[in-house]
């Protein structure tokens, strides 16, 4: 395993940069994911790292030696592809060996090898299948262990889970994430789902129209979004627009005046966690101790078994969206029902335009 | 009503069926005629026209010929074929289309008019060159390539759209160079197209008479054209003994082939 450094990478397509000026550090072990939703330039980053786009500008660095301009068969990176790629005319066994007959290993340590590799991913004794004989999980196995054999100096995650199932993928999200431990594997992942990325990463890169917007901790995402992007990225959050009248008041578009936690004056957006807002039915409200306190009526409410978003219009132009455990005796809103809602000004994130 | 629809549907099936079969009955049930001018009903059955066959030594060097520019023009034709279904599914150039059709026209350029131009463009290439073009064996299978290069296109190319190139990129990012990809990963995924077009070239080469009438020499004649000059002076059931044979090998040629590849998946 290695450190993987990447220098200022750019991917040029005419005037359209695909990737643009993409700075990482990956130390040696860690897991990174990069998050972003489709066309962020996240896959294009990854296939610059394994060599199938050559970069318009930049460097990548494997283990500090320069490996920009080298072809993806001298690098030794190994990838695990969305849709796995399996060798569908070759045995299980045969697919893993694949990667230590290119490195024309004697006959006996390629055996061993393989019988090393389908042993880390519990798949003993399946070597004599076929690809299509195997269920979509233990395919996507396959794909790691033929990634794995090769004893890769990084490790490159394509969308690894997007074609199994919710049930399997939050077993095999838990399991990679420990063979990568356990193996201490320089990872780079992949991914459009925040789920996945939150539960499996060491370090999150949020990227968004070719460029990184933020990187850091699930808890740095989330708590102290860079911008308004990585606001509504990762988790949730309800905008309300308006403006910021002086540092700490906020007032919307519909002319409600809210404290909130700094902010320049001018235009901006005011994000909330739909979780960090209380709500009460109007009877007996007191939500004196925050310090911004409204009413408001429901009008959606959306069930989702644990949890229940309830939709509450604050004035014609603004509604928030507010979440609430599902608990025995806690409160059931009826759509119409006059509400109070409240949260403290540090729950509010300001975001300039 | 639906059971009428059922029926109607399975009769126009079966007599277009019983069009296409009617010949080759014929053709099969003639070659076991005894008598020599054929006539209905048949005075009896015999196997003497199978025997006649290689007491004429044109029909066995003529069914020699054919086998060997059919072997040799697939070939060719699919060393020549395969690279270009390969750049025409892959690589976007901006004469792609008018390619892909001009590839596929020899199927569609009648035989007589292939034979033509092609005769004229060995006369020309003779007096050009100044050395023997027409009529040599090298000038027909120079020729019979042009009509297995369509075959090989078509269906390597229908392969090719159930490959996913992943398997590919994963063959290079496990340390596969370039040649050595294509010929462990690329080529085993195309193999139905690949044998399916040599087939289908092959037997086209095999079975063609109309262009190959303008480029054989004298004593180079394959057996379409050995089977023809025999029928202008006599028709006794040796044509229809020849026929049965080129019909069980071609027929057993295409059911081992399908125990291997599914023609009906490429075709």
């Amino acid at each position: 395993m290695a450190r993987l450094d990447l220098e200022k990478l750019s991917k040029r397509y005419g005037d359209f940069f695909a990737v643009r000026d993409v700075s990482l550090q990956i130390a040696d072990g860690e897991f990174l994911v990069l998050l972003g939703p489709s066309g962020c330039g996240k896959t294009t980053t990854l296939r610059m790292v394994a060599g199938f786009i050559e970069p318009s500008d930049g460097a990548v660095r494997l283990g500090g030696s320069d490996v920009t301009v080298l072809p993806p068969w001298k690098r030794n990176a190994g990838m695990v592809f969305q849709s796995y790629a399996l060798f569908p005319h070759l045995s299980v066994a045969q697919n893993v060996a694949f990667g230590l007959e290119m490195r024309k290993l004697p006959r006996a340590d390629i055996e061993r090898r393989v019988e090393e590799a389908l042993a880390l991913v519990r798949l003993t004794g399946f070597g004599g299948r076929l690809p299509r004989q195997l269920s979509g999980g233990q395919q996507q196995r396959v794909a790691l262990a033929r990634a794995l054999a090769i004893r890769p100096d990084v490790l490159l995650l394509d969308e690894p889970l997007s074609n199994l199932d919710a049930k399997l993928r939050q077993e095999v999200r838990v399991e990679i994430r420990e063979l990568q431990r356990q193996l201490g594997l320089t990872t780079v992942m992949v991914t459009h789902d925040q789920e996945e990325a939150l539960t499996m990463a060491d370090r999150l890169v949020v990227m968004n129209e070719g460029a990184v917007r933020q990187v850091g901790s699930q808890r740095d995402l989330y708590e102290r979004p860079a911008d308004r992007f990585v606001a509504g990225f990762v988790g949730r959050s309800t905008f309300l627009d308006g403006a910021v009248e002086a540092p700490g008041r906020f007032r919307t578009d519909g002319g409600l005046a809210l404290a909130c936690a700094g902010g320049m004056p001018g235009r901006a957006a005011l994000a909330l966690r739909p979780e960090r807002v209380e709500i009460a039915p109007s009877a007996n409200t007191n939500m004196s101790g925050l310090d911004n306190s409204l009413p408001g009526t429901v009008e959606f409410v959306s069930y989702l078994g644990a949890l229940i978003d309830i939709h509450v219009r604050l004035s014609p132009q603004d509604r928030l969206v507010v979440q609430i455990a599902n608990r025995d005796g806690g409160f059931a809103p009826d759509v119409g029902q006059p509400v109070q809602v409240g949260w403290p000004a540090a729950a509010g994130l300001v975001f300039n335009e | 009503m639906r059971h009428l629809r059922r029926w109607a549907l399975n009769g126009a099936a079966a007599v277009a069926l019983g069009y296409i079969l009617m010949p080759l009955v014929f053709v099969v049930w003639l070659a076991f005629f005894r008598q020599e001018i054929p006539s209905f009903p048949p005075d009896g059955y015999s196997l003497k026209w199978f025997a006649a066959i290689l007491d004429q030594r044109k029909f066995v060097d003529g069914f020699r010929n054919s086998l060997q520019v059919g072997v040799l023009a697939t070939a060719i034709g699919l060393a020549l074929g395969v690279p270009a279904a390969l750049c025409l599914a892959r690589r976007p150039f901006r004469l792609r289309t008018p390619v892909a059709s001009l590839l596929l026209m020899p199927l569609i350029v009648p035989g007589v008019v292939l034979g033509t131009s092609m005769y004229v463009f060995h006369v020309e290439l003779e007096n050009g060159l100044d050395v023997d073009v027409l009529g040599t064996f090298y000038a027909l299978v120079a020729g019979h390539i042009v009509i297995v290069i369509p075959w090989v296109v078509r269906l390597v190319t229908a392969s090719l759209a159930g490959l996913d190139r992943a398997t590919e990129e994963a063959a290079q990012n496990l340390g596969a160079n370039p040649w050595v990809t294509f010929w462990r990963i690329t080529v085993p995924a195309i193999r139905p197209g690949i044998v399916a077009g040599a087939l289908f070239g092959f037997v086209t080469s095999f079975g063609n008479l109309e262009m190959s009438l303008f480029l054989v020499g004298p004593g180079r004649t394959t057996l379409p054209i050995v089977i023809l000059q025999y029928l202008e002076w006599k028709i006794d059931p040796t044509i229809a003994a020849v026929s049965v044979v080129q019909i069980v090998l071609i027929g057993g040629a295409m059911l081992i082939t399908d125990r291997y590849v599914k023609l009906a998946r490429v075709v």
